[in-house]
């Protein structure tokens, strides 16, 4: 009997409880408990913040830890519902979508911060002097940082069900209710689960700066891991900052181990493919539950409610139920008036824009705002080829190697979770001390956190390289950079172009944070749109932050358009392999 | 748990007062068209005034080639898509969305790989809200005897093609349709394991043990379909219509080497020959003319190996195209297929059921690589006039160049978008073997030069 047998009892054995069952009810029960202390601190009044504020002892730590992570799956809820609901609108109707996906688009490229500077004030307002407010205008801001690429993911998916699968839905008389518990979701699930997880990484670069939020006079300060870096750079205590680090950590591993690999592990069936395959993923945690009487005794109620949720008669107007009538040209008339209606909005809300700024600014605040526009631009092309240069070997180098690549893989999406923040008092001393010019110094702060998804993906694709065109690479004596050339970068440019747009995106955000660094009284400042947009946010001067995020959407827009959007289907056309 | 004849015939009590109503037919389609929107945005037309009526008790082959309009037909009954014209009734009623009483059985065996196979099975009953203690009974009586005990909770995924395929039986039986509907259900499976299947199935059927009343087939494959039907309509193509109704009354189990078997395949390969020649003298077999010819890719290695073997022994120039589609592993469809570009290239003929290389064939088969290239481009110029048109544009350009957009514009005229796609990419693949010119696909421009 080989250990693996003793520790992990089988299924459909006697009623006996066994040792997993009491790990399960210690982890149960200790959840409980700590999600309603969660839940009671944020329903105290906004003054009881100022009573007990944030304070460097490590041993509140853990509190805060379980504050911010609180946060974070709150958000992530929420992002999971809106994707639901928004994915199935634009995929289930045509004007919707008209109006939706570039909405989305647009969405996704402004900056998260630039959302915590309107929200706060709202969610403040919304419930005044409570707590909860400012809780609600923090987790909105995570949720912001999450949302976009879910709901992309899904709405992507929802429009490639696999026709036969459709046909066969319909054949079978489901509702669309029905059909979209039964085939949309599950279909869309391994993209939605890989989006999420990249959602969560995404989100604790941005948990760091909504916790400790200055917007004009109005200074929030939530207990969180957030606010314990703020406190301790403002402080300049390492040792805090050491520990806020060492807690991120634990947070982010026990998220990975005790939900996301379960997750992940689970979701394998839902894989659309018809053979199974070689390693499904595993997780201890998943096992657990499965092995563990009492465990999946919790999970039955989820079951019965998901399996009664997804019966539930509900007309859900289906894509099909037009479709199979005589077939109807989609009436011109309604299409004109949705149109006028988008447009009349559109054009109102252009003025309402154009009112408000130019109360206040002129041409040269115009001017000026594009130009610092530039200069990040710049920052982020120079940084992101730097990242390419360094990232791209190491990667190749690394995913040829499987085992390696197997334990630095998530490593690297580790470190793409590390806020920029936690780094500031390294490049602050430092610029400080030997007397760097800011502009150019600040500037790695913008892609510390991002380029680990050059990494990652550079290291999926040289893994992912097929072993006979390695070895027919071999065999012809390629070698040195013709090897690199026209062996390897071919290869990997797919999996390399699809890093370098998460890294583009996520560095733009990031400029906001990495532009103005401090450490203590030392204040650094970067000229750029980041630090435009952080310096007004710090003043309220509102038309000016309304201005920079603006302009910083629509270079953001336009240099996906114009530069990473062809190369990614040059990418798809040409280079990928199978 | 009851056994399953005793579920299912308690099922069937409950269709009484429907069949008096319909004694007549199961099935009634009056003049039903369908047309697609081409390239060009007019209307394709894909099916022409078809009738057909369905009775109980009888299997139904549709019976044609790939594009014939035979699936288009089926989804219709299925209620998938909606005629152009015509009406299609169900059981008296006209067939809006999928109407209740007819399953289908899926080519790509379309099974949930996130369900397990009880949950695959029980989907069109819960659909139907009935409650789980009665899905469960008739969902594990469907699997019992569709012979799938066992295998209740495995995945799709961990099943072979044949298992998977009974489960998409299983799940179209299981909610007591009167009519069943199979989209080629045999042709993505390897040939003993279609084969099994396709005997499982008639012998339920004969023994009276599916809780149907009556099955429709679409296949492309003639022997499947004197095996299994008892009627077999064979479609034409372009538009569809039914050219022909062959009764096929030999007592089941059908023996595949019985004579009379023999026969009526080999009757039918003729037929579907002779029929091609008959509609379009000048070009056998292939839809439209001129320039707005549809061609289907057939890669110029398949084309110069068949040759080479009709060539050779034992056809010496003369194959019988069911004995030649039985050496060659061959669908009926994909022989036709391939009878057709050599007899469009003038390189065979077909008729009567027959294959035979022309000189010009026979002179192929015998030449060194570059002297066969040559020959092939001088056929693809004569008898391909979308070919003679490309050389011709470009041998007058200055540039001797000429954007793809040019021709795709012309074809669509003809033809929908995805066919003028086909055609194109058969363009392309025979000019560059014939090298009459070169194509470059990233700027998606014909032109004469060639790679230095």
């Amino acid at each position: 009997m080989t250990l693996q047998e003793i520790l992990s009892p089988r299924l459909g054995q006697a009623l006996r409880p066994n040792v997993w069952d009491a790990v399960a009810l210690v982890l149960v029960i200790g959840a409980m408990v700590l999600i309603v202390y969660g839940g009671e601190q944020t329903a105290l009044p906004l003054s009881a913040l100022d009573v007990d504020p944030v304070t460097l002892d490590p041993a509140h730590l853990p509190a805060y830890a379980l504050r911010t992570t609180m946060r974070m799956l709150l958000a992530i809820v929420c992002s999971i519902i809106f994707t639901f609901i928004y994915a199935a609108l634009a995929a289930k109707s045509r004007r919707a979508e008209m109006v939706l996906i570039p909405l989305l688009d647009i969405l996704q490229s402004v900056p998260i911060l630039g959302f915590l500077t309107f929200t706060v004030v709202f969610f403040l307002n919304l419930f005044p002097g409570q707590v909860f407010g400012a809780e609600l205008a923090c987790v909105f801001a995570i949720f912001t940082s999450q949302a976009w690429n879910m709901t992309f993911s899904m709405y992507q998916s929802m429009r490639n069900v696999p026709k036969d699968l459709e046909e066969a839905s319909q054949s079978f008389h489901l509702s669309g209710w029905q059909r979209f518990w039964r085939l949309d979701v599950p279909f869309a699930m391994p993209g939605l689960i890989w989006n999420t997880m990249m959602s969560m990484s995404g989100g604790w670069f941005f948990v760091v700066a909504s916790e400790a939020i200055t917007v004009g006079n109005t200074t929030v300060t939530l207990p969180g891991i957030g606010s314990y870096v703020a406190l301790a750079i403002k402080q300049q205590n390492l040792a805090a900052i050491g520990y806020a680090l060492l807690a991120m950590f634990l947070v982010i591993l026990a998220y990975d181990q005790l939900l996301f690999r379960p997750v992940v592990a689970w979701a394998d069936k839902f894989r659309f493919e018809q053979t199974a395959s070689a390693s499904a993923p595993a997780s201890w945690m998943l096992d657990l539950f499965r092995r563990t009487r009492a465990l999946r005794v919790l999970t039955y109620p989820f079951a019965a409610l998901n399996k009664a949720i997804s019966n539930l008669h509900i007309g859900l107007p289906g894509r099909f139920k037009t479709a199979t009538r005589r077939r109807r040209q989609p009436s011109r008339i309604v299409d004109a008036a949705w149109l006028a209606i988008v447009m009349a909005c559109t054009g109102d809300a252009a003025w309402r824009i154009y009112r408000y700024l130019s109360a206040t600014l002129g041409p040269s605040d115009l001017f000026s705002a594009v130009g610092y526009g530039f200069i990040t631009l710049a920052r982020v092309i120079v940084l992101i080829a730097l990242a390419t240069l360094i990232w791209v070997p190491v990667g190749v180098w690394i995913g040829l190697r499987p085992k390696l690549a197997e334990r630095i893989q998530p490593l690297a999406q580790f470190l793409a979770a590390f806020p920029a923040n936690l780094a500031f008092p390294v490049f602050v001393v430092m610029i400080v001390r030997y007397g760097l010019n800011t502009n150019v110094w600040l500037s790695p702060l913008m892609i510390l956190g991002t380029q680990w998804y050059i990494l990652f993906n550079v290291i999926a694709g040289a893994s992912a390289f097929p072993t006979d065109l390695r070895e027919a690479a071999g065999s012809f004596h390629l070698k040195g950079w013709r090897w690199w050339i026209k062996v390897v970068l071919p290869g990997i440019f797919p999996y390399y172009i699809t890093g370098a747009i998460t890294a583009s995106g996520g560095s733009w955000n990031a400029a906001i944070v990495a532009e103005v660094a401090s450490w203590g009284d030392t204040h650094l400042t970067a000229s750029g749109l980041g630090a435009y947009i952080a310096t007004a946010t710090e003043a309220g001067d509102f038309p000016r932050v309304v201005l920079g995020i603006a302009i910083m959407c629509v270079l953001v827009t336009l240099f996906n358009r114009l530069f990473w959007r062809p190369l990614y289907a040059f990418a798809e056309r040409r280079l990928r392999l199978g | 748990m009851p056994s399953p004849n005793a579920v299912f015939a308690s099922a069937d009590q409950e269709k009484p007062m429907l069949d008096q109503l319909n004694q007549a037919s199961l099935l009634d389609i009056r003049g039903v068209c369908r047309s697609f929107p081409k390239g060009s945005g007019e209307e394709l037309l894909v099916l022409e005034k078809v009738d057909l009526t369905l009775h109980s008790g009888e299997i139904v082959g549709l019976l044609g080639r790939s594009g014939s309009g035979k699936s288009t037909l089926l989804r219709i009954i299925a209620g998938l898509i909606a005629p152009s014209s015509g009406d299609a009734k169900c059981r008296g009623e006209t067939i809006m969305g999928p109407p209740n009483g007819v399953s289908m059985v899926f080519q790509s065996f379309a099974l949930f790989p996130w369900l397990t196979v009880l949950q695959n099975v029980e989907l069109g009953l819960e659909a139907l809200g009935i409650d789980s203690v009665e899905r469960r009974t008739r969902a594990l009586a469907a699997i019992d005897l569709i012979g799938l005990d066992g295998f209740e909770s495995a995945y799709p995924k961990e099943l072979s093609g044949g298992m998977r395929q009974r489960v998409g039986f299983a799940r179209a039986l299981v909610v007591h349709p009167d009519l069943l509907l199979m989209d080629e259900p045999f042709s993505a499976l390897d040939v003993l394991t279609a084969e099994t299947l396709r005997t499982d199935m008639v012998d339920l059927w004969i023994e009276g043990r599916l809780p149907i009343k009556s099955v429709l087939m679409v296949t492309h494959n003639i022997e499947e379909a004197v095996l299994m039907c008892d009627r077999i309509l064979v479609f034409s193509s372009n538009p569809g219509r039914i050219a022909a109704e062959i009764r096929v009354d030999l007592p089941h189990p059908r023996n595949r080497l019985d004579p009379a078997f023999r026969q009526l395949v080999d009757s039918i390969y003729a037929r579907m020959t002779q029929r091609a020649e008959a509609k379009t003298p000048a070009i056998e077999g292939i839809p439209g003319s001129g320039v707005g010819m549809i061609l289907q890719h057939v890669s110029s290695n398949v084309l110069s190996g068949l040759i080479e073997t009709l060539a050779g022994p034992p056809y010496a120039g003369h194959a019988d195209l069911p004995v030649l589609a039985n050496s060659l592993q061959l669908e009926a469809d994909e022989i036709f297929h391939l009878g057709e570009s050599l007899q469009l290239l003038r390189f065979a003929q077909l008729s009567e059921g027959d294959l035979m290389l022309t000189d010009a064939g026979k002179r192929f088969a015998h030449l060194e690589t570059d002297a066969r290239k040559k020959l092939f481009a001088e056929h693809l110029i004569n008898y391909v006039p979308v070919m003679g048109l490309i050389r011709r544009v470009l041998d007058e350009r200055p540039s001797h160049s000429a954007p793809v957009a040019r021709f795709r514009n012309e074809l669509e005229d003809y033809m929908a978008e995805d066919q003028a796609d086909e055609t194109l990419k058969t363009i392309v693949s025979w000019g560059r073997y014939a090298e009459l010119f070169a194509y470059d696909e990233q700027a998606e421009l014909f032109s004469l030069e060639n790679p230095h």
